[in-house]
């Protein structure tokens, strides 16, 4: 079998388009320059990341890949508008956010369904809210139907969250943003909380829900493996503060479950830029 | 041979201990109210005995009927103005830190009052009647439906209000669809205790110049000398308020297993 060339990586810093400048503007959805977020502790001034620049076009999956504490929940929660960058400017096909954004669907690390609603309900929930466009009846049952059969939970649509495994209840809440068809798709660590088995079959079910929906995902993640299983390019970031530090193309077409055999190389060369990063002396 | 019995013949006859519990305190009452030791006129008519006959004859007859409606009827109103101003009152402090620490030096000192203290103030400014019950009835019951208002909204799991927020949902999206349901186990124990305490201060309260009522009754049955009718109200006053208790009990489980 001829190897394919799976990867190549790109150490050189981007070259962020003029958001306001049509044709760059209307290549990427997003768009993220120059974004840095401060906390304030007892100790002083903690930034969580810095310099953070990066754009995806739509369609594409980037996964952002680092040691626990790099920030890459934090930039994850300060795109989706949760939390105010201090510094910098994220766009979405060229419009300025700064608030939670209605074309931007979030999975957070655990399921955060609601646990006196049912799966249906549970789904419901994110499409009758003011800010989505008013949809008539009809057209909230196909929505949901049609996600429920996306992450295959027909059978489930009147259970509670307690009566659901984790792997379930996760499948919910990608449901729940897929109902609400987003442009961007934000998962925040989505299987780590799954043993290996669900978080494999989590993997494969996601491959094909962004295959099926033409999603655009921006998948934060510690774990090189679903990086590379997942993402169409792989941002390793370092910590204190957290920023970019390298970036690769993963070329090899998907699904990679087959080939991942393919992948070591490339797997090799991130764990090892990785444990630099962790511990430079070691 | 002797064949044995089947074992469910000679298991011995199960009584729920709740049961055993009520049993010991009526036979604690009867021994120290029987007329069959004791010949005391006005002991004995506070016996299990006569008080049963008391029972039957007012329920038979009715005439306890409008009394019970009248105290159902303040406890509904006194609960329903309590949870009118107790919940909102609750959600706003549990929302706003700062409102919390406000105010809570001012309610704990007003709340530690006794709701019967406030009598001669409510005959003094509302006059005699229902509207002195229902504010003392309110008064008494605001109290534990705030705290566990504020309680409970302090409770709510962040990840509910993050996900609210994420979906682009409005302040009162979040109280009305997120923040009140996921309150409703600390709103339940709340009206619980709210209608304990109603319950407690109702006889006393319906003793300030109101004609209807079982407190009003008990102190009816006092000047008539009627002691063992006293009892029977006694009686009905501790099953009205066990169900109350009970009922709310069970709407926290149904809530509780639902979840």
């Amino acid at each position: 079998m001829t190897q394919l060339p799976a990867a190549h990586s790109k150490a050189d810093p981007y070259q962020i388009p003029t958001p306001t400048a049509n044709s760059a503007s209307k290549a990427m959805l997003l768009t993220v320059q120059q974004l840095q977020k401060d906390y304030q502790t007892r100790q002083g001034t903690f930034t969580a990341f810095t310099d953070i620049n990066l754009q995806i076009h739509a369609g594409e999956v980037v996964c952002l890949l680092g040691a626990s504490g790099c920030g890459k929940s934090s930039l994850l929660l300060t795109i989706a508008g949760l939390q105010s960058a201090n510094q910098g400017e994220i766009f979405l096909q060229g419009d300025r956010l700064n608030v939670p954004h209605p074309q931007i669907g979030l999975v957070f690390q655990q399921a955060a369904l609601l646990p006196w609603l049912t799966v249906w309900q549970n789904i419901a929930f994110g499409l009758q809210l003011k800010q989505m466009s008013q949809l008539s009846r009809s057209e909230v049952r196909s929505r949901i139907s049609a996600a429920i059969s996306s992450v295959h939970l027909q059978g489930f649509e009147r259970a509670y969250p307690h009566q659901l495994s984790g792997g379930m209840a996760q499948r919910v809440a990608l449901a729940r943003s897929l109902a609400r068809q987003p442009k961007l798709l934000l998962l925040d660590e989505p299987f780590s909380a799954l043993d290996a088995i669900t978080r494999l079959e989590m993997q494969k079910l996601l491959l094909a829900v962004i295959q099926q929906h033409h999603s655009t995902v921006l998948l934060v993640t510690h774990d090189i493996d679903e990086a590379l299983l997942l993402g169409d390019r792989v941002l390793l970031m370092s910590r204190h503060p957290g920023r970019i530090h390298r970036e690769w193309i993963v070329s090899q077409p998907k699904p990679r479950f087959q080939h991942a055999h393919l992948l070591t190389e490339l797997r090799l060369e991130i764990f090892t830029e990785l444990s630099t990063l962790i511990s430079p002396d070691l | 041979m002797a064949q044995s019995l089947p074992a469910t013949a000679i298991r011995p006859l199960r009584v729920p201990l709740p049961l055993w519990g009520l049993a010991i305190g009526a036979l604690v009452w009867w021994i120290f109210t029987t007329p069959l030791w004791y010949s005391d006129p006005i002991r004995v008519d506070f016996s299990p005995e006569r008080t049963f006959v008391a029972l039957v004859q007012l329920l038979s007859t009715g005439a306890i009927v409008p009394h019970v409606i009248d105290s159902l009827r303040r406890v509904l109103v006194g609960l329903l103005a309590a949870i009118a101003i107790g919940v909102p009152l609750g959600i706003l402090l549990g929302l706003s830190r700062p409102l919390d620490q406000a105010t809570s030096a001012l309610f704990q000192f007003i709340r530690m009052i006794s709701p019967l203290s406030w009598m001669p103030i409510a005959v003094m400014v509302l006059g005699i009647g229902d509207l002195p019950v229902y504010f003392l009835l309110t008064i008494a019951a605001v109290w534990s439906l705030i705290l566990n208002t504020s309680a409970g909204v302090a409770a709510v799991d962040r990840r509910w209000l993050l996900l609210s927020k994420s979906l682009c949902a409005t302040q009162w999206e979040t109280i009305s669809r997120v923040i009140i349901p996921a309150i409703i186990p600390h709103l339940l124990t709340g009206v619980r205790l709210a209608i304990g305490i109603i319950w407690i201060v109702l006889v006393p309260a319906e003793m300030l110049g109101v004609s209807a009522g079982l407190g009003y009754y008990i102190l009816d049955t006092r000047d008539r000398l009627a002691y063992s009718e006293l009892m029977a109200v006694i009686l009905i006053i501790g099953t009205i308020g066990y169900c109350l208790d009970t009922s709310l009990r069970v709407a926290y489980r149904r809530w509780a297993h639902q979840r």
